[in-house]
């Protein structure tokens, strides 16, 4: 054969790529909207709360760029996490395991976004604060994701400070440094992931089971997970009082947060005397769906996402809407 | 085969033109032009934020000086 013959042969060939399928509404997905969503709402509460005024443009640039920042890491998350999505019923719908995305598309459009957001982040609002977010992303994606999920039973305990940094990310756009106040906001969110979390893996253990994560019910069981979930309610309930001390949180926060707490202790005490997680998961993959054993455990979780966007909302109020009323002898 | 990766029509390694090239289909194009569309209101988005922002800085910094 000529090498000319062979040239033609070869020009009429095409390579095969199985790409480019992805939809915008595939790579939102991508983004988990719905704990961006959370994100967006704690940086705000960061933000509204850091001493001084930030200027609306700034105020906006930043909490645009913590969201795309937390948007990427679940894109990443998303890529790393592929093999698992697949097993998991809950999961499997995802854009990777779903066939919509290829894990390549993925990690470009993670990488691409995260180093957009963060270098947007230093340069329009303030240094700290991108460094921040880069520090909060590679929390996410490399300690959580990468190392400690796969690992061990407390993977989403310590995990769980990548989801707690967002206010702290938002009080550092606004003031260019950190005070005990965005401490104790960061602590808020830290002490009440587990029991969120605990509270859904005991209802879809199952699905973590197959997939091989060694979440607290697969790895200690339920019994335990259900007293460790108490015993992490307990302590965020009265943490969760530190606002007032500080004189953060004034009379609405603290009306919020004891109502709250109880109800959320209550909750935990339902899921402790209950037998949820020992029934293995839902059949059916969505988030809520449930055997009836189990209903205890999905209501704390449903219940604690309430819990926490009515703690914040309380400060919001008090700080953004003028309702903050001290308590005398208690808060400045 | 190694020139599957070749999206650009040439060869890797000689540096020369093979003719092959991916193929997208309707699908494939159609989206594409879609997440372009969006990719574009992304980078028009970036540079009103940063007018925007330079804008304020610009005011605070000469409030600053006239302060």
């Amino acid at each position: 054969m000529s090498l000319v013959e062979r040239q033609d042969m070869i020009s009429q060939e095409s390579a095969v790529w199985n790409g480019g399928m992805g939809s915008v509404s595939d790579y939102v997905a991508l983004l988990k909207p719905r704990v961006m969503s959370l994100v967006i709402f704690t940086a705000f509460v960061g933000l509204m709360l850091a001493p001084g005024s930030v200027h609306p443009v700034l105020g906006a640039v930043a909490i645009l760029c913590i969201a795309i920042g937390a948007g990427a890491s679940g894109a990443l998350n998303m890529w790393y996490d592929a093999d698992i999505d697949e097993v998991m019923s809950r999961t499997r719908k995802r854009p990777i395991p779903a066939g919509k995305i290829t894990p390549d598309e993925a990690l470009a459009f993670g990488i691409t976004l995260s180093i957009g957001s963060v270098v947007t982040l230093g340069l329009l609002v303030n240094w700290f604060a991108g460094a921040f977010l880069a520090f909060t992303i590679f929390f996410y994606v490399i300690v959580y994701t990468m190392w400690l999920k796969r690992s061990t039973p407390q993977n989403i305990v310590i995990g769980g400070a990548a989801g707690a940094f967002p206010p702290m990310i938002g009080w550092v756009a606004a003031t260019g440094e950190i005070s005990l106040d965005a401490v104790i906001l960061f602590m808020i969110i830290f002490l009440w992931t587990p029991p969120h979390s605990w509270a859904l893996a005991l209802y879809k253990s199952g699905d973590y089971a197959a997939a091989g994560v060694p979440m607290m019910p697969v790895a200690k069981g339920a019994k335990s997970t259900r007293l460790q979930i108490l015993l992490y309610s307990l302590v965020l309930v009265v943490f969760a009082g530190a606002p007032v001390l500080t004189g953060l949180g004034g009379l609405a926060y603290a009306a919020t947060s004891l109502g709250g707490g109880a109800l959320f202790l209550l909750l935990a005490l339902r899921v402790f005397n209950s037998r949820a997680g020992e029934a293995g998961s839902a059949e059916e993959g969505e988030l809520y769906a449930v055997r009836a054993g189990d209903k205890a455990a999905r209501d704390l979780f449903a219940y604690s996402i309430g819990y926490l966007a009515a703690l914040f909302a309380a400060l919001i109020a008090e700080h953004g809407l003028g309702a903050y009323l001290a308590i005398p002898g208690v808060s400045g | 085969m190694s020139d599957q990766n070749d999206n650009f029509g040439f060869h890797h390694r000689e540096g020369r033109a093979t003719g092959e090239h991916v193929a997208l289909t309707p699908e494939q194009e159609k989206a594409r032009k879609k997440r372009n569309v969006y990719i574009a209101l992304g980078l028009v988005a970036f540079m009103v934020a940063v007018f925007l922002v330079t804008v304020v800085r610009l005011s605070q910094n000469a409030g600053g000086v006239a302060g």
